[in-house]
Parts: structure tokens; sequence; C-alpha cells
């Protein structure tokens, strides 16, 4: 009776485990497009300094994220999903229609918006309470990055509870 | 009384329609760049499928695109009252599918929708 109580307790916690490993895979899937889409703008030749550089330290924040997921989707026994090419990235994101810097900056906006919402999103889902509060700091990085962006662009002040509505 | 009854839910069901139809899709346009697009793009699946043609198409058959078993099993053919209530809270409506995002804000769901069917094959 102990025991299939244990079978029970552990089928419990490795469904709950692979539902922890789906959230942190479609979080790996949109940190492996921040970091090919700043490859993208960087490689587009519109970004100009100190642009350049803030835009590859963000893109260096996406790849701290990136292994961090890596690190904890293989700690419980998941296989982290592989990014996609350059090319795909570049259709997705319709990189064609990219001509000058603010082009590039309006699209990573959306994108570390897009990033934040999704973090703050999935909080509530992760039955690890642990993973919940990995998933916040990493909203706050989105967001951190979102507010540069967006004064860089000169754009409005943002309302109270945008994030994550 | 029958006939009362059947006015009503066919008016009710006559607001559902009428209130996805009047998204306004130029919003909704905006709302998928903010909410969607760090998972989803139009014609290219990433983290999530891609999303042209989804109206009447079913759910869970985008070639390719790696599904969760409950969505492939599902029946479900997108309309707007069936992304009405995916958007609103996925797990509730289809229970083990692997989208851990919601819009919780009605409006902002129309304005979606009315921005997804505009996106045809």
């Amino acid at each position: 009776m102990l025991l299939a109580g244990r079978d029970a307790q552990a089928a419990s916690s490795t469904k709950h485990a692979a539902g922890d490993v789906g959230i942190l895979n479609v979080a790996l899937g949109l940190e492996h497009q921040g970091i090919n889409a700043y490859t993208l703008g960087a490689q587009s030749g519109l970004l100009q300094k100190p642009v350049l550089d803030i835009a590859l330290k963000f893109q260096a924040d996406h790849k701290v994220h990136r292994d961090l997921l890596i690190g904890a989707i293989g700690k419980l026994g998941g296989k982290a999903v592989e990014e996609h090419s350059l090319d795909t990235y570049a259709k997705a994101l319709n990189a064609g229609q990219l001509k000058t810097q603010e082009d590039v900056l309006k699209l990573a906006l959306s994108l570390e918006l897009g990033a934040t919402n999704a973090y703050l999103s999935v909080v509530p889902s992760f039955k690890d309470h642990a993973l919940a509060k990995v998933a916040a700091r990493l909203a706050a990085d989105e967001v951190a990055h979102w507010a540069i962006l967006n004064n860089a662009l000169g754009m409005p002040l943002p309302a109270a509870m945008l994030f994550g509505a | 009384m029958k006939a009362g009854l059947f006015l009503v839910s066919l008016a009710a069901c006559l607001n559902v329609s009428l209130a996805h139809a009047g998204g306004d899709p130029e919003k909704g346009r905006e709302q998928y760049r903010s909410r969607c697009i760090a998972c989803h793009s139009i014609d290219v699946s990433l983290a999530g499928p891609a999303h042209r043609g989804v109206f009447g198409a079913k759910a869970g058959s985008v070639p390719g695109f790696d599904y969760s078993p409950a969505l492939r099993k599902s029946k479900v053919i997108w309309s707007e009252k069936t992304l009405d209530r995916w958007l609103a809270n996925p797990e509730r409506f289809i229970p083990g599918q692997k989208m851990g995002y919601s819009v919780s804000n009605a409006k902002d769901r129309e304005d979606l929708i009315a921005y997804l069917r505009t996106q045809t094959r």
C-alpha cells in the first residue's frame, strides 16, 4: 500500500516535471529566437555604435538565459529544443523589411515585450516554485531590455500594469 | 416558453459572434506583435506553430510542428468561438496542452482573433 502510494507520488512528480519541461522548452524557443533576432540586427549593418554594443549586450543576456534553461531542462530529464537556422528566424521576423536602425529597434522592442509577457504568463503554471521564480527573474531581464529600447526609440513611458496583462 | 428560450439562446450566440466580428484587426496586429511573436509567426513554426490559415483548421494540424498529444488528439476546429476559449484559458479548454500563455482581456482576444482571421492561406 505504501509502495503503491510512492508509485503514485512518483508518477505525479514525473507528470509535473514533464509539464515544467514543456514550459521551459517554450521559453528556450523564445530565447533562441531572441538571440537570432539580435544576430540579424547586428548583421544588418543598420545599427550604429553605441546601439550596436547595447544590442550585443542584450544578446549576451539571452545567451545566459538560454544556457540556464538548457541546464534546467536537463536536470529535469528533458530534451532541450534546438534552435532553427538563422534563415528561418529571418523569414519568421520579416527581416527583409528592416530598412533602418529604428526598424530593428522596434522589432527588438516587440520581441522583448512578447518575452516579458510570456514569462509573466507562465509563472503560475510551474509546479516547481523555484522555476516560477526563475521565470520571474527572466521576465525582469526582458523588461529591463524593453525599457532601454523604449527610451532609445523616444517612445512614451509605459502605463501602469502594462506587462503580463 | 421554449420558443422564448430558443430566441434568448440565439441572441446570446449572435452576441458572441457579433462581438468577435467587431474586433479590430489593426489593433489585433499590435496585440500579436506584443504578445505572440516571442513564440509564433504567421508563416514559420517556432516555439509555437505558424498561424496562417488557422481559421477552419483542425487544432494540432500544422505540418511538422511537435504538438502535445492532447492537442493532436483534440477534435477542435479553430473558429472565433474556439479561439476565444483557447486564448482565455488554454489548459481549461484542452487539458494537457503546452501553451502556458493566456489573454485575460476579452477585447484583446477579440482584436487578436480579428487579426488572425485576416491571415488566410
